[in-house]
């Protein structure tokens, strides 16, 4: 698995670069959200309205941490499963999102979606959110701050520890694993 | 005649759900540890190191082992002889039981995870209703079971009314079928907890308590449910699906299989899964 060290936002040809397996380590900012907040998010496409963030280049992270202790950025902030979100990637990537991040697999519209506007979908380990959260360093609420644990945050990130799940070329880590390691 | 003081139940449970959230328990850390030396898969051996990696700093800076701390769900058996002390304002055992929810969801900066209404989605904002399963036994024994499930894994569990023909391969077909559709999404290596038995609500209320059964890993006393948990283990295994689903020999750490009676018509099974940040514990007065 090849190693890459990357800084948000992405070019196109940086994603080209990335392969389902691979490791990668995120500095600089994501975005997160789940579930009410993309729906608010679609719903302002959809009036053809503008959105709280600028998703170009950008990743989305799956997650509603728990709350912050004083003094740290950010409770434990591990990924949420990405499947309740499938149905809203495909837009997002449309308008220059580069990545999800979350966990679980993603149906056959996200990915063809990472193909068509070259995109990826990453994981970061479910359950491990108090490692992760020692790669986050900064965190703001930036819309939405009703939705609580679920707001859009926008947080500071420093080698953000994630694995390739699907890359633009159709590769997909969780099927490729697994029958690797499947015994009948 | 045990006097038990619902001030005291309060105060135990506010430390016991935060306790849960940030440390993971001897037992489970041991089958933990000791299923990754079984690994191969690099990705797989390198979800175990984080998943070890995190349960020392979740225990050292008191943080959610999980961002999802869960439902906060108890099983409380209660002896017909205890009698409960009222105080403090507290006049039931149900609003000792909520007031230590609420309150250590809200000291332990655990995530409060419920919404007021299935289908218009408010947070109650403090984590409760607290899930409560009663059980009156003769005696004056008081004991508090308590796991912090989160949706993740709940979310990929499964009941099903088998015709009696189905026999023990159906109900073992249908466990592996449900850990197999489940796939990365409850966090793998998880744990299954199996109902047979009963009828539609007892059979998945049987699953809930096979989750609970400590320490992990350990088996029914009666041998033709330890062998098929053994089965399971090893059958769940095989699907490869490996440690957070990147593929790999683990993807379950136990299988606990509960049964019971059932109607002579029916052979109803449920599934419960859990991932691998496995929060119960337990404590008597
Ligand atoms: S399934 Fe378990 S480990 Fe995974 S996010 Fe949910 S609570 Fe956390």
């Amino acid at each position: 698995m090849a190693e890459h060290r990357i800084e948000t936002p992405v070019s196109d040809e940086l994603i080209t670069n990335l392969r389902a397996g691979d490791k990668v380590f995120i500095t600089g900012y994501l975005y997160t959200g789940r579930d009410s907040a993309h729906k608010k998010l679609i719903d302002l496409v959809n009036e053809g309205k503008e959105l709280p963030i600028d998703v170009k280049g950008q990743f989305i992270y799956y997650v509603g941490p728990t709350p912050a202790r004083p003094g740290k950025p950010i409770g434990s902030a591990g990924p949420t499963t990405s499947y309740r979100m499938d149905s809203f990637a495909p837009t997002l990537h449309a308008l220059g999102l580069k990545g999800t991040i979350g966990k679980g697999s993603r149906n056959e519209e996200v990915k063809e979606s990472l193909k068509k506007y070259k995109a990826v979908y990453l994981a970061a380990v479910g359950g491990a959110g108090a490692l992760i959260s020692k790669s986050i360093e900064g965190a703001e609420v930036i819309a939405y701050s009703e939705l609580g644990p679920e707001a859009i945050r926008k947080v500071e990130v420093k080698d953000f520890p994630c694995i390739v799940i699907n890359d633009m070329y159709g590769g997909d880590l969780y099927e490729e694993g697994k029958k690797q390691y499947k015994r009948d | 005649m045990k006097v038990i003081s619902l001030a005291q139940v309060r105060d135990t449970i506010k430390d016991l759900v935060q306790k849960a959230n940030f440390e993971l328990q001897d037992d489970v850390l041991e089958v933990i540890k000791e299923m990754e030396k079984k690994e191969e898969s690099p990705a797989g051996k390198e979800v175990f190191k984080q998943i070890l990696e995190n349960s020392r700093i979740a225990k050292e800076e008191k943080l959610g082992l999980c961002q999802d701390t869960g439902l906060a769900v108890f099983f409380v058996e209660i002896g017909e002889d205890v009698e409960l002390k009222k105080e403090n304002g507290l006049g039931s055992l149900k609003e000792a039981i909520t007031e230590g929810t609420r309150t250590g969801y809200e000291e332990g900066y655990l995530r409060k995870s419920v919404v007021e209404d299935p289908i218009r989605r408010k947070n109650t904002g403090d984590n409760t209703p607290a899930y409560i399963h009663w059980e009156l036994v003769p005696g004056d024994s008081f004991k508090v079971t308590f796991i912090a499930k989160g949706g993740g894994a709940e979310n990929m569990s499964a009941v099903r009314m088998f015709a009696p023909a189905a026999g023990m391969e159906g109900i073992e077909d249908f466990v592996v079928e449900t850990a197999d559709k489940g796939g990365s999404n409850p966090c793998p290596p998880i744990v299954v907890g199996v109902g047979v038995g009963g009828n539609f609500e007892y059979s998945a209320l049987l699953a809930k308590k096979a989750l609970l059964r400590r320490p992990l890993g350990s088996h029914n006393s009666d041998p033709f449910y330890a062998d098929m948990e053994k089965r399971l283990l090893e059958r769940i295994n095989d699907l490869g699906i490996g440690p957070q689903g990147m593929g790999g020999r683990i993807t379950a750490l136990a299988v606990h299989v509960e049964s019971f009676p059932c109607h002579i018509a029916s052979m109803p099974a449920a599934v419960n899964i859990q991932c691998h940040s496995h929060r119960v514990m337990n404590f008597e007065l």
